[in-house]
């Protein structure tokens, strides 16, 4: 057993997910990812299976593992308890962790999200906070969007909600003790490690790309992440 | 599969759903772009079927859309979750009711995970002392709010002032039926009718008065992806998986579609949009688009209360040609007001999707 597959199982998602694959490639056929990306969430599982380290890794610094949607309609229809879209969480998190995220172009995206998703958390208690969805990010949010963010107090207002403002309900401000044991929980059970490995490993990466890095979302790494598809994601082998 | 068939299976899979004293969790995604059907859930709750639902100032997100596109590990996660459990004990309550199909994905995940590891569980409460000095208790019962409205629809339908009947034809209405993916894909026993044939939101369509569709697609994903739609490169994902659908559904003309979870309205409206821009694609008749309904919406609109108190008005696939069919009344004067009546202006109507801009 090799010691990158040890360490897959040490995540309780992987020994939910992993029991012994047939191969029948049910789980392909109802994947959604698969239809769209060059992807198997059969081969996946089969590789995993092989417990070969040299083959993990690869998969690690994939494009591969990045493709899933974590929809799982693969759980429901595995005849064997297999729970393909599990093993991905345990891989990303493994790939993250280990640094070799920044080896694929789709691995690269997680420091967008980091920056947005992940720092909004922190931030304001949300994992989306409507200021921060920009139209010109989002231009398939379309017009009405684009009005609600130039009319946001009072179209919130308007539709019920406690926009910025004390006490419970829609978007209210959460108390920044509240944050503060966000914070805390951040610092306790390894998300703020993550982000500093994300981080780290991305200002590696960037340099050696020879793209600018800064901080925030008004950088070049930033927006190369964020938009680019230079690989053939989607021509299937 | 004929619908005896179907009502077999959905007989197997059959919840426990909380009467009453329900403490409410709100969704990220639904705050910020329908926060009008979390309003009318709750209104819905206290003025008609008079039910005590409690909401705490410091909940917060249970960090679902960052795990699931994994900058938030499952261990931080759990601890989010057992942060939002102590809320909950705290203020003396024990049916935890969630806005979020995410978040009750992930509260069914956490909650097997530590039926099945009970070390885990046992180390995220100390994770949750050392952070918060908080303990908990896990909830007696977990459902989502369409639970809880699928629970009284009965109610509902006969305090009701509309029926989903074409005002002009007489006939059912035609309802295509949407399910979040993580309501009942990996644990098919915690969703009303299972996974495969879910019932929650067709029971609604049926005590209301309409006819659900059978599509090919009925259960394909939105898209959303998580991350692939959180970053602007991989939304061809996103994109295909509604167009998939859209393709599929719109042979049988749906009068709209209805769903439960809070990214899937969003999507498949959003989606429509974007496909008519790109292609010039409108699945609709006439240039209009397949309306798309939150259950909240439709339950207050089956109440009879004011299209854009519900805020239908933030649809970018204008919903005036149901409410058309069904006969409630509307101003489109009001559609862009404020609270105080004051004139927002409005949006720019798309280059070949129908928009009804006011009057």
């Amino acid at each position: 057993m090799g010691k990158l597959y040890d360490k897959l199982a040490e995540d309780v998602r992987f020994i939910e997910g992993l029991k012994a694959c047939l191969n029948c490639g049910t789980c392909t056929a109802i994947c959604p990812a698969a239809e769209f990306y060059n992807y198997q969430p059969r081969q996946i599982v089969d590789i995993l299976q092989t417990r070969d380290d040299a083959q993990i890794e690869a998969l690690l610094k994939s494009e591969t593992i990045w493709y899933c949607g974590e929809c799982m309609s693969c759980v429901t229809r595995c005849p064997r308890g297999n729970a393909p879209g599990l093993l991905i969480t345990a891989l990303r998190s493994l790939s993250q962790e280990s640094g070799w995220f920044t080896e694929s172009e789709k691995g690269r995206q997680q420091l967008a999200i980091k920056r947005t998703v992940g720092e909004w958390i922190l931030k304001y208690g949300y994992c989306l906070y409507p200021s921060e969805i920009l139209p010109e990010m989002h231009p398939e949010q379309g017009p009405i969007w684009e009005w609600e963010h130039q009319n946001m107090d009072e179209v919130m207002h308007r539709l019920g909600a406690n926009y910025k403002k004390t006490g419970p309900g829609i978007l209210r401000k959460i108390p920044q003790e509240d944050l503060d044991e966000v914070q805390r929980i951040f610092d306790e059970t390894g998300a703020s490690e993550r982000f500093s490995k994300i981080e780290e490993f991305s200002r590696l990466k960037a340099d050696e790309m020879g793209i600018s890095f800064g901080e925030g979302l008004d950088n070049e790494y930033i927006r190369h992440i964020y938009t680019t598809n230079d690989k053939d994601h989607t021509t299937k082998s | 599969m004929k619908i005896e068939g179907k009502r077999s299976i959905w007989k197997e899979y059959q919840k426990e759903i909380a009467d009453d004293r329900y403490f409410y969790v709100r969704s990220c995604v639904r705050q910020n772009f329908f926060p009008g059907s979390e309003k009318t859930f709750l209104r819905i709750m206290k003025d008609v079927l008079h039910k005590d639902v409690f909401e705490n100032a410091s909940h917060t997100t249970c960090s679902g859309i960052g795990y699931h596109s994994d900058v938030v590990p499952f261990e931080t996660a759990m601890t989010m979750v057992a942060r939002q459990f102590a809320i909950m004990t705290e203020a003396g309550y024990e049916n935890f009711t969630t806005s979020c199909i995410t978040s009750f994905g992930l509260y069914s995940e956490i909650l097997e995970t530590w039926h099945h590891f009970p070390e885990v569980e046992e180390r995220v409460r100390q994770h949750l002392i050392n952070a918060t000095g908080r303990t908990f208790n896990k909830p007696a019962n977990l459902a989502h709010a369409s639970d809880v409205i699928f629970k009284f629809r009965k109610e509902i339908a006969a305090g009701g002032m509309y029926r989903l009947i074409n005002k002009h034809t007489g006939k059912p209405l035609q309802v295509v039926e949407h399910i979040g993916c993580h309501y009942s894909k990996m644990f098919p026993a915690k969703g009303v009718g299972g996974a495969e044939y879910p019932y929650v939101l067709a029971g609604m369509i049926e005590d209301w008065g309409g006819d659900v569709i059978d599509y090919p697609e009925r259960r394909h994903c939105c898209g959303f992806g998580f991350r692939q739609y959180l970053i602007q490169a991989n939304r061809g994902y996103s994109l295909a998986c509604s167009k998939k659908k859209f393709d599929s559904m719109a042979p049988y003309k749906p009068d709209f579609i209805l769903t439960n979870c809070p990214g899937c309205p969003m999507f498949l409206d959003r989606w429509q949009y974007a496909l008519s821009e790109m292609e010039g694609i409108t699945y609709g008749e006439n240039g209009l688009g397949i309306p798309v309904l939150t259950y909240e919406e439709l339950a207050g609109m089956i109440l009879g209360y004011d299209p854009w108190d519900l805020g239908l008005q933030v649809h970018q696939v204008p919903v005036e040609p149901l409410l058309d069919k069904i006969g409630i009344p509307y101003d489109s004067k009001r559609k862009f007001l404020t609270m105080d009546g004051k004139m927002m202006g409005q949006p720019k109507a798309p280059s070949h999707l129908k928009f009804y801009q006011h009057e």
